[in-house]
């Protein structure tokens, strides 16, 4: 049996296997909310998207950095009640470049290879969440949470 | 979508669709045998039902909330419970109900019937459901018939069937169930038929009881029973049974009748007729290919056939299957009665007396071997009662159940736990010793000087009155911190009662204590007016049993919590002497080995340790238990692993643990809520927690491992949720 206590393999099987999350922004204490596609570090601690610069959640980025993205497994069934799993992460999101971008960009294309013209189109930002806490809701109301402050 | 088949239509691809009972009756029907009319509602019928009632995902969410393998039974007879006063309160879809109504209506009419479960899956799974299922006998009236229907429903989910169904690795999320709708053929005298004994392959063997076979199939009465030769079909012999009375069907339903004089000295065949049954049974196997197992009733002079199905060996269980222990906890109203009679009668007199015995003897007196002796006779005393409390005392808790489904059914109430309020409010030993603690804490309260002394631990110079009290006590119910860890960490002292003592004193009376009103006796007679006058004292006898076994599901722990004090406390007499030096006394070594070969017993579980399987970072913010005590309530958390634990304990605090044991039960008082990781609703936690208002979950995996001491917990008593810390990010 696996420990209640041990969800790490649990939430990389999630972030595996999810092509989409919801992010949530703000700007002006407006909140937004749109879908991402995104890739996942294997040790958890950055989740990476890319944008066109022209977003609004780009633009709500450039004035507070602090996003939630939402992952879920639910498949809009009645079954999801009991089977799906989601997770809420809480980070922050900055612009990456250079070389650090050209190493997760190839993780990040390796799981969407669809979108690499986005991720190398010059007016595309590709984006770095530092993840900060994982809250994981399983057995429709079991919830965990893993702190994964700097 | 057929949602009913009449026999006539039924043919072997439908076999999915109507299950092996009802596609075996159609054949016997088909090729001439004598078998009462029916029609079966499909498998359809069942998923129309539960689809049509948004059932199907409840159901999910109910065995859901946690990883089956992880379930007690008595977390899954609460499952269980649950999902069956769903099925008999869901509204019926409305076209399925004119579906079923007009049909069943114009086929039967006011006519009695017998309605019987046919699980698919039992031949898909090659192994034998029989009498996992309901069935009910004499239901007259499309009303009464579609209100019957919903609970052979049901009894897909009950306790024992969810069971079978994880032992054979069955998906219980695809099961389904058709029902067999079957005019009752109420036979003078019904039985059984092997055409080949499951034990010896040359025989066969026929049973037969007078009135209904009911009553055999359950076991409540004994039948004749005849074993025939298969090569010459001759009676090899005839086992008579005590013939005393008879199943017979009675207004809406089976009541037993006293047996006739004449009839009891008369076996209910003659060997003409026991020749007749066997003929049949080897038609009906070579109909089918393979000996049969018959079910038979003799009905005004003519056989017929009420079910048939494939003889299954009777293979060994293999080790560690407790199938058919479990199976042994539903016992019938009859034997719950006998058990009582036992358990009252005999074995908690024996205990007291046992107790009070050993509560004479002065172990200080006692030489170093005569110690020893002491110590392993207490073991062994304490052995044989924690034998007995699993052979009786546990199984004698399926009264509140059986009770509880009675209620259920009666009334069907919004709150399938409702029926507990009957019980409630029942003398309990615990709650007595409770009582006495809040007497002495009340002193404590009002008189400084004691609560001086008991900081101070000086009471025996200062208060030697209180001090004695306190003695008798302890005596009476036991080091408060034993039984929490087992006995092995008890300090045989007033120090942990000392702190309890302080900690109640520190606070106004609860209130709430064992004063929670509870409207018992209007609900008791809403229960017994539910019934007709004929069968009321029969449902006030259950009532009464019912009382009895949640009565002893405390203070069978109270006793047999005594008796092991007088373990414990002989055994920390040998280890204080083991302690002190430059002693010679030959028998110091025998005193060595008594102690050495201690072995607690399996009573208690493993005292749960502050494990460290939470990684670093991870922390709990919701679990999930059941709910097994209404209300919410938030506190600082007092996780309680050992006595010390226990001694810290806290006005306001929320009791986690791993098991709460009534013997530590005087602490609930003192909490805001009770968290345990043991389930059920029934488990003493439970039980207590209601009886003092407070708000309980049960059944929250590894409550003790995944919360630490302080952590601010709200207890969620309604749903089954604990949430831990206040929510900030």
């Amino acid at each position: 049996m696996q420990a209640a206590g041990d969800i790490r393999p649990l939430l990389r099987d999630l972030l595996n296997r999810q092509r989409l999350a919801a992010l949530a922004t703000h700007r002006d204490g407006q909140p937004y909310a749109n879908l991402v596609a995104f890739a996942a570090s294997d040790d958890l601690r950055f989740l990476y998207f890319v944008t066109p610069r022209s977003t609004r959640k780009f633009g709500n980025l450039q004035g507070d950095c602090r996003v939630a993205l939402l992952v879920s497994s639910s498949r809009n069934q009645e079954t999801d009640f009991h089977e799906a799993a989601a997770l809420t992460v809480l980070g922050s999101a900055a612009e990456i470049t250079g070389p650090e971008k050209e190493a997760a960009a190839k993780r990040y294309i390796e799981k969407h290879p669809y979108l690499e013209d986005f991720v190398q189109a010059p007016t595309c930002a590709f984006v770095k969440v530092q993840v900060r806490t994982c809250i994981l809701v399983k057995n429709f109301q079991q919830v965990m949470e893993l702190d994964l402050a700097p | 979508m057929k949602l009913i088949l009449s026999s006539g239509d039924i043919t072997a691809s439908d076999l999915r669709r109507v299950g092996g009972k009802a596609l075996a009756l159609a054949a016997l029907a088909g090729a001439g045998f004598r078998v009462p009319a029916f029609l079966c509602l499909t498998a359809d019928a069942y998923r129309a039902f539960v689809d049509g009632s948004g059932l199907r995902e409840r159901i999910l969410l109910e065995l859901h909330r946690k990883d089956f393998k992880e379930m007690r039974w008595e977390e899954i007879w609460d499952c269980a419970t649950r999902i069956r006063n769903l099925f008999l309160r869901k509204p019926w879809p409305a076209s399925l109900e004119a579906v079923l109504r007009r049909e069943l209506q114009e086929r039967f009419g006011e006519r009695p019937v017998v309605i019987r479960s046919s699980a698919p899956e039992e031949d898909a799974a090659g192994s034998s459901f029989a009498g996992l299922h309901e069935s009910y006998v004499n239901v007259r009236g499309t009303p009464a018939v579609l209100e019957h229907i919903r609970k052979v429903w049901a009894s897909l989910w009950s306790d024992a069937a969810l069971l079978y169904r994880q032992e054979l690795g069955l998906d219980a999320g695809r099961s389904a169930m058709a029902v067999v709708v079957q005019e009752l053929a109420e036979g003078d005298v019904s039985g059984v038929c092997f055409s080949q004994s499951p034990t010896e392959p040359s025989q066969a063997v026929v049973e037969g009881v007078y009135g209904l076979n009911q009553a055999l199939v359950d076991g409540d009465v004994q039948p004749d029973r005849w074993i025939l030769d298969r090569d010459f079909g001759r009676i090899l012999a005839h086992a008579p049974a005590p013939r005393t009375r008879k199943l017979t069907a009675a207004g809406q339903g089976i009541e037993f009748a006293e047996l006739p004089d004449d009839l009891r000295g008369r076996a209910p065949l003659g060997a003409e007729e026991v020749l007749a049954v066997y003929e049949i049974a080897l038609r009906a196997e070579r109909h089918f290919g393979r000996p049969q197992d018959l079910e038979w009733t003799l009905c005004g002079g003519s056989l017929h056939l009420l079910q048939s199905r494939p003889v299954t060996a009777q293979a060994q269980a293999p080790e560690g299957d407790r199938r058919a222990w479990y199976l042994s906890l539903h016992r019938s109203f009859e034997s719950l009665k006998e058990l009582r009679r036992k358990i009252e009668g005999e074995q908690i007199p024996a205990m007291i007396r046992t107790a009070d015995a050993l509560a004479g003897i002065d172990l200080g007196q006692l030489s170093d071997g005569e110690l020893a002796a002491e110590i392993r006779r207490r073991w062994e005393i304490n052995h044989h009662w924690a034998n007995v409390y699993w052979a009786d005392f546990i199984p004698f808790a399926h009264g509140i159940r059986l009770f509880g489904q009675v209620y259920n059914d009666q009334l069907k109430p919004d709150d399938p736990y409702e029926f507990v309020n009957l019980l409630t409010r029942t003398e309990m030993a615990s709650l007595e010793r409770n009582r006495l603690l809040a007497a002495l804490a009340d002193q404590v309260r009002e008189n400084r000087d004691l609560a001086d002394c008991l900081e101070a631990g000086d009471c025996l110079e200062k208060a030697p009155e209180f001090r004695q009290a306190m003695e008798r006590f302890i005596e009476r119910f036991g080091d408060l911190s034993c039984s929490v860890t087992g006995g092995t960490q008890c300090e045989g002292a007033a120090r942990p009662l000392a702190r309890i003592l302080l900690a109640m004193a520190s606070r106004p009376t609860n209130a709430a204590g064992g004063a929670r009103p509870v409207p018992a006796a209007a609900l008791a007679q809403r229960f017994l007016d539910s019934f007709p006058e004929s069968r009321r004292s029969e449902a006030g006898e259950l009532l009464d049993l019912a009382r009895a076994s949640y009565r002893l599901r405390d203070d069978d722990n109270i006793h047999l919590g005594r008796i092991e004090s007088h373990l414990t406390a002989a055994a920390a007499e040998g280890r204080r002497r083991l302690g002190l030096a430059g002693t010679a006394d030959p028998g110091r070594g025998e005193l060595q080995a008594a102690l050495e070969g201690l072995d607690f017993g399996s009573r208690h579980p493993a005292a749960a340790t502050a494990s460290a399987s939470l990684e670093d970072g991870v922390r709990p913010r919701q679990l999930i238990g059941q709910p097994a005590g209404p209300g919410l309530a938030r506190g600082p958390a007092r996780v309680v692993c050992r006595h010390a634990d226990l001694e810290e304990f806290a006005w306001g605090e929320v009791l986690v643990c791993d098991a709460v044991d009534p013997n530590m039960t005087f602490v609930v008082p003192l909490s805001a809520a009770v968290v345990e990781r043991r389930g059920g609703m029934l488990i003493h936690g439970a039980i207590i927690a209601r009886e003092y208002g407070i708000p309980c979950v049960t059944g929250v995996p590894e409550a003790a491992t995944l919360i630490r001491t302080g952590d601010l917990l709200t207890v969620d008593g309604y749903l089954g949720i604990v949430t831990v810390g206040a929510g900030e990010l």
